[in-house]
């Protein structure tokens, strides 16, 4: 038991002057995704099921292949922050910063074979 | 990791069922939450029967007759009895709201009575608040100017005095604060509904010189984005407040300056 005034703790260690950023990427990348998301669906739908050379085809034409990767960066960033703020809020102290590394480093490891792998097909 | 269960003496068990009040006909049960913290013993419910013939209509009503003619020891803040004070707010009927306010006619079957959720109980319906208002007084909760004090007034126009309707009314019961599971998981850094209505109150207030600093304090992950407008806070609002439409306006100030 600390000895600490009840302004003390509700204070702690003051605001961190950030938070804004965060607010505002989930905004814009929300909206972004909105537009974005049901082309891919569409794309992503049809070639589904079809033959591997179809799927090769598909993927390698200018349209699908951009889309695929705005949705790779955009949609996994998305999901990065979003993830990052459930973390936050249920996990505390050591666990929260050890599961934001993790995050971080399966989002962008997401992200990069995502990229390589679109690129092997598309170029 | 969040706690998602009772520690094992937070554990309610049943307790008294106090006897039913002689000749009465028009009975109504009360299951009440009791705790004392000098007993050393879990919490437990008690029940309460009450003639609604000799009883006023509102829950805090009833409350007070329990105390005054059935059993004494049952604890509870009360002040105004109209709305004004905000002290006997509790959990009525799943639902955050003060008891002198709330009527008896809008709960069907059993009126069963908390302290409000997630907060350290003081004793029976009474929570420890003393964080709650730490909270508010953190975010400075009076007029902060630099310009000198003019001869007579500040001055407001009749529009501006206009934008602080729909905030001043609130009476810091905390029913909107302990509705929020932001706030249950959260509450050592997230502000809470109640302390950011308050902080946009003075934000928006035009006399107000300080709304930098005011927003300089609320640029942080979890004394403001912790909100997810979740809505709780203006579902449960006994004063018919929007703690959720202030959060965002306020969200909405920090976006205009950053971008």
């Amino acid at each position: 038991m600390r000895y600490l005034t009840a302004r003390k703790r509700a204070e702690a260690k003051g605001a961190s002057g950030t938070g804004t950023d965060h607010h505002w990427h989930m905004q814009i990348s929300s909206v972004g995704l909105a537009f974005i998301v049901p082309p891919f669906i569409y794309v992503f739908g049809k070639a589904l099921g079809s033959s591997h050379e179809n799927v090769l085809e598909t993927f390698a034409r200018p349209f699908p292949a951009l889309l695929t990767a705005l949705v790779l960066v955009f949609g996994l960033q998305h999901f990065r922050k979003g993830a990052e703020t459930m973390i936050e809020d249920y996990a505390r102290g050591l666990t929260r910063k050890i599961l934001i590394i993790f995050l971080t480093i399966f989002t962008y490891g997401l992200t990069a074979t995502g990229l390589y792998a679109l690129a092997k097909i598309a170029l | 990791m969040v706690q998602l269960t009772l520690p094992k003496n937070s554990r309610m068990r049943t307790g008294k069922t106090w006897p039913k009040p002689e000749g009465a006909t028009n009975l109504r049960k009360f299951r009440i939450y009791r705790w004392n913290p000098d007993d050393g013993e879990n919490p437990r419910v008690d029940t309460y029967f009450v003639d609604m013939d000799d009883c006023g209509p509102m829950v805090l009503d009833a409350l007070i007759k329990i105390k005054n003619e059935i059993d004494p020891t049952l604890t509870f803040r009360r002040s105004c009895r109209e709305g004004i004070c905000g002290s006997c707010a509790m959990n009525i009927d799943g639902i955050n709201t003060l008891a002198c306010i709330y009527g008896m006619d809008e709960i069907k079957g059993d009126v069963r009575i908390y302290p409000l959720p997630h907060m350290e109980v003081v004793k029976d319906l009474i929570p420890d608040l003393t964080h709650f208002y730490a909270q508010h007084e953190s975010i400075m909760p009076w007029l902060e100017t630099k310009s000198n004090t003019p001869a007579k007034e500040w001055k407001q126009s009749i529009e501006d005095r206009a934008k602080l309707d729909g905030l001043y009314e609130c009476v810091m019961c905390a029913c909107c604060s302990t509705a929020c599971p932001s706030y249950w998981w959260n509450s050592d850094r997230y502000l809470g509904p109640a302390a950011l209505l308050h902080a946009q109150r003075w934000i928006i207030d035009s006399r107000d010189e300080a709304t930098g600093e005011r927003l300089d304090d609320l640029e942080d992950p979890f004394k403001l984005y912790r909100c997810h407008t979740i809505m709780n806070c203006t579902k449960t609002c006994p004063k018919g407040l929007n703690p959720a439409k202030a959060i965002a306006e306020i969200k909405k100030k920090m976006v205009d300056r950053h971008v």
